[in-house]
């Protein structure tokens, strides 16, 4: 998928949320989509079970409108992050300019957010995409916990932010963090168009 | 109205609460039209809004002297508005401010309430950005707050970049103040700037102001003021604030490097405009204009196209671009002289592709060689040869006519008889004596009916129809000899039909030959023979005596006899119902004196023609019937049945 169309003056993005089961993804979207003008969102599709566990994925389409003259369009998808779901997540990742990587702070979560850490790598490299060149950021969410609950931003970041990429705290429920976390990855995955890296 | 020149870049202190606007603002003065159109710059009152734009006008001017640059508020631009209704000239009006590039309009929140100037505004905006031209607004606030404006209007102010100039942070206000003191020689001792710095201001023009009271005291004073002072100059009041001021103004500066804390969609829009506009490449935009337009135009574009894929940073554009409108013109170019020659050849998808301009080359080449003269009339067949009496006098004085003036007096000529009369040999002798008479400058296609109808097969053949038609349309004068056959083809009466309303209509000659009148050509489509007969339709009959004894004179001529004019005079006695007939009979006398080894006499011929006439009734026969009008349809002499008999039964 081509990210920047000269010809038909299109950008499209498709921005890939991923994460351990439960760790907010879903809500990252969901808060974007209440923020978003009304003109400016597509439909949010959401295939969830009763229990709101995401089944199969979200996918929120966001029209940025016309910048410099070119029609921009975000894609934010959610993969499950059930383990059991692993089909369902490649087939999401496939084609995906960026992915946010939505951690659980919640310190009895850490073993979760390692491996499904591992999954996105095992999964990004099945599709001969490198998992150190895709842009990826990660957002600690449910930083608004108690703090005996959670573990900090640091520790977080041992476990899983070995590679230094940008790292935001959030609280997805309530807002703070989405958008930055947002913006670091479009912003990451912009900068790939000079570099002309685009695929 | 002008910009004010001392609004630059150069002297706008950029900061943290403004760095954005700079960089959007840069980018629009670098490329005007390109990035971000409209640029709307928005902030509270004397945070630089008017400098930003001032410099944007400036930077223009600057680069391109030849882009006109106009400043405006929008106060003036209403008042001018006015005036221009009230005096009647709307229009001028309207085109004034259509011809501008670059338009700065300052203060576009006192839009609110004013019904017409937002829709003339609209429509000069819609204008202006059509044409590919920058504008650029300042307010005090963005604009869905504006109020009481058209919808349709602010959605048109939104379409661009939205940047906000926010107030200066510490460090900003302080490198202001030290500009502006280098600005006026002015000197202060350490700590008065920040100590100013310090103060609550809401503005920069606050900010000038104090430090004007500042200078002012000081040059009256002579004394330099000291940094405790300045609280005290401003007001004890102010002082305390002042820590509780810094905290506020300083804020951007804990947004810009950690985020803004409540960052919104708005703000996220902002921020990937701007991280766009860095990343995208401007020439490829150019590049990508050019493969629109050319794509709309019908030429392919697979070389610019692979350069958008492919070509780095440093691709050389320009010299593409130039290289394939070169191509694109020589294409043109080719088409055009293609196209002059074969109608059908334009639009050639060769004629498309700049890449395949070789191939392009090739097909113009072979379409022009292609293009062979329609057939002309056979050169044996002279006007002279030509003998006349009055059983064709009509006929030849007719055509004596069109060649003294083709297409003028009798269009077209029809001529019909029997066969071998010299029908023939006459409509080429007209084409023979048009080519001369023009020269040899003139094009007369003479062809047969039967070969006219084959070239029209085979060019159905091998899909050149049009270039065979066309080859025909650019002739001068078309000649065809036995036009009867085209009595029930359908598809050759159609191409005649066209042929000859082309040539018609252009007062060009057309000269048929026929065996019989059009009204008697059965299977001739009424369309056709109603042309025919529009002109002039004339008959050329057997031989009657005088031009038999003309016709044996012109023949005998080379042969040796002693008594001619006898002969001459005994032959034309005798019927002949063609010309091909004459010199059947002068032949068959010259065999038979060759076969008796003496001169041609009077006698020889008697001899053979009364002896050989051993079936005086034929030329009855022949006058009965048409059939036998024909001397070539018919075996006079048929072998002697008897000895046939006789041999069979052997």
């Amino acid at each position: 998928m081509s990210l920047v169309n000269y010809q038909t003056r299109e950008i499209t993005c498709k921005i890939v949320y991923y994460g351990p089961g439960r760790s907010g993804k879903t809500t990252n979207l969901h808060f974007i989509y209440g923020q978003v003008p009304d003109d400016r969102k597509g439909k949010m599709v959401s295939l969830a079970t009763q229990t709101d566990r995401t089944l199969f994925f979200d996918f929120l389409p966001l029209d940025l409108g016309t910048i410099s003259g070119f029609t921009t369009r975000f894609q934010l998808y959610t993969v499950p992050g059930q383990v059991y779901y692993q089909a369902t997540r490649k087939l999401v990742l496939q084609g995906a300019d960026g992915v946010v990587f939505v951690a659980d702070s919640q310190a009895r979560q850490l073993q979760e957010n390692i491996e499904s850490f591992q999954d996105l790598h095992q999964n990004l490299s099945e599709q001969d995409v490198d998992p150190r060149s895709i842009p990826l950021v990660i957002q600690y969410n449910k930083q608004d916990l108690p703090t005996n609950l959670i573990l900090n931003t640091e520790e977080l970041a041992d476990a899983v932010n070995f590679r230094g990429v940008p790292d935001y705290p959030a609280d997805a429920l309530h807002g703070p963090g989405v958008f930055e976390t947002l913006r670091g990855i479009s912003e990451i995955v912009l900068k790939r168009l000079s570099a002309g890296a685009a695929r | 109205m002008h910009v004010d020149a001392r609004h630059r870049f150069e002297n706008f202190v950029t900061g943290s609460a403004n760095r954005l606007a700079v960089a959007a603002a840069h980018g629009v003065a670098e490329q005007p039209g390109l990035t971000y159109n409209p640029l709307f710059i928005y902030g509270g009152s004397g945070l630089g809004k008017s400098h930003l734009m001032g410099a944007i006008g400036n930077l223009v001017s600057q680069k391109e002297p030849t882009l006109s640059v106009e400043y405006v508020t929008l106060e003036d631009f209403v008042e001018q508005h006015h005036a221009a209704i009230a005096s009647n000239e709307g229009d001028r009006f309207k085109q004034r401010w259509g011809r501008v590039d670059v338009l700065l309009i300052d203060d576009v929140q006192f839009l609110t309430g004013r019904r017409e100037t937002q829709s003339e505004l609209l429509r000069l905006l819609n204008a202006l950005q059509g044409t590919g031209r920058q504008v650029v607004m300042t307010c005090d606030r963005p604009p869905s707050e504006i109020p009481d404006v058209d919808e349709r209007l602010v959605t048109r102010l939104s379409g661009g970049l939205i940047v906000d100039i926010g107030p200066p942070d510490y460090e900003t206000r302080i490198a202001i103040l030290r500009g502006r003191c280098e600005e006026r020689g002015v000197r202060f001792q350490a700590g008065v700037i920040e100590e100013v710095a310090n103060l609550e201001f809401r503005n920069v023009r606050e900010l000038q102001g104090a430090l004007n009271k500042l200078i002012a005291t000081q040059a009256l004073g002579g004394d330099q003021i000291k940094p405790d002072q300045v609280r005290a100059m401003f007001g004890g009041d102010q002082a305390p604030r002042s820590s509780a001021a810094m905290g506020r103004l300083a804020a951007p500066v804990v947004r810009a490097s950690g985020g803004r804390p409540k960052m919104d969609f708005q703000g996220f829009v902002t921020d990937i405009a701007s991280a766009v506009a860095q990343h995208v490449d401007p020439w490829k935009i150019k590049v990508a204009e050019a493969v629109a337009f050319w794509h709309g135009e019908g030429y392919r574009t697979g070389q610019l196209e692979r350069l958008l894929q492919e070509g780095g940073p440093t691709a050389d554009f320009e010299g593409a671009l130039r290289e394939f409108f070169a191509a694109v013109e020589r294409l043109r170019q080719l088409e055009a002289q293609a196209t002059a020659v074969d109608h059908a050849i334009g639009g050639n998808a060769v004629f498309r592709d700049p890449e395949r301009i070789a191939d392009a080359e090739a097909l113009a080449t072979k379409a022009q060689a292609g293009t062979t003269p329609p057939p002309g009339p056979s050169a044996a067949f002279t006007r002279a040869g030509f003998e006349v009496g009055p059983s064709n006098q009509l006929a030849v004085r007719a055509a004596d006519a069109v060649i003294e003036v083709p297409g003028k007096r009798y269009n077209p000529l029809f001529i019909h008889g029997p066969s071998g009369v010299g029908k023939t040999h006459l409509v080429n002798a007209i084409g023979n004596e048009m080519v001369n008479a023009s020269g040899g400058a003139s094009v007369v296609a003479c062809v047969s009916a039967q070969s006219f109808m084959d070239e029209l097969i085979e060019a159905l053949q091998d899909g050149s129809v049009d270039r065979w038609r066309s080859r025909y349309r650019g002739a001068d004068a078309l000649v065809i000899d036995d036009v009867q056959f085209v009595a029930g083809k359908e598809r050759t009466q159609e191409e005649l039909f066209h042929v000859f309303n082309a040539l018609h209509t252009e007062g060009k000659q057309l000269v048929f030959a026929s065996d019989r009148p059009p009204r008697q050509l059965d299977g001739l489509e009424d369309r056709l023979r109603s042309r025919f007969e529009g002109g002039l339709v004339v008959e050329m009959q057997a031989p009657d005596r005088s031009l038999r004894e003309k016709l044996y004179a012109h023949f005998l001529n080379d042969v040796e006899t002693p008594d001619r004019e006898a002969l001459v005079s005994f032959l034309a006695d005798r019927a002949a119902a063609s010309v091909r007939e004459v010199i059947g009979v002068v032949n068959r006398l010259v065999a038979a004196a060759d076969l008796a080894g003496m001169p041609l006499i009077l006698n020889i011929a008697k001899m053979e023609l009364d002896a050989g006439a051993a079936a005086p009734s034929a030329p009855d026969v022949r006058a009965n019937d048409a059939f036998f009008l024909d001397g070539e349809k018919i075996v006079w002499h048929l072998p002697d049945l008897t000895t046939r008999i006789i041999e069979d039964l052997r």
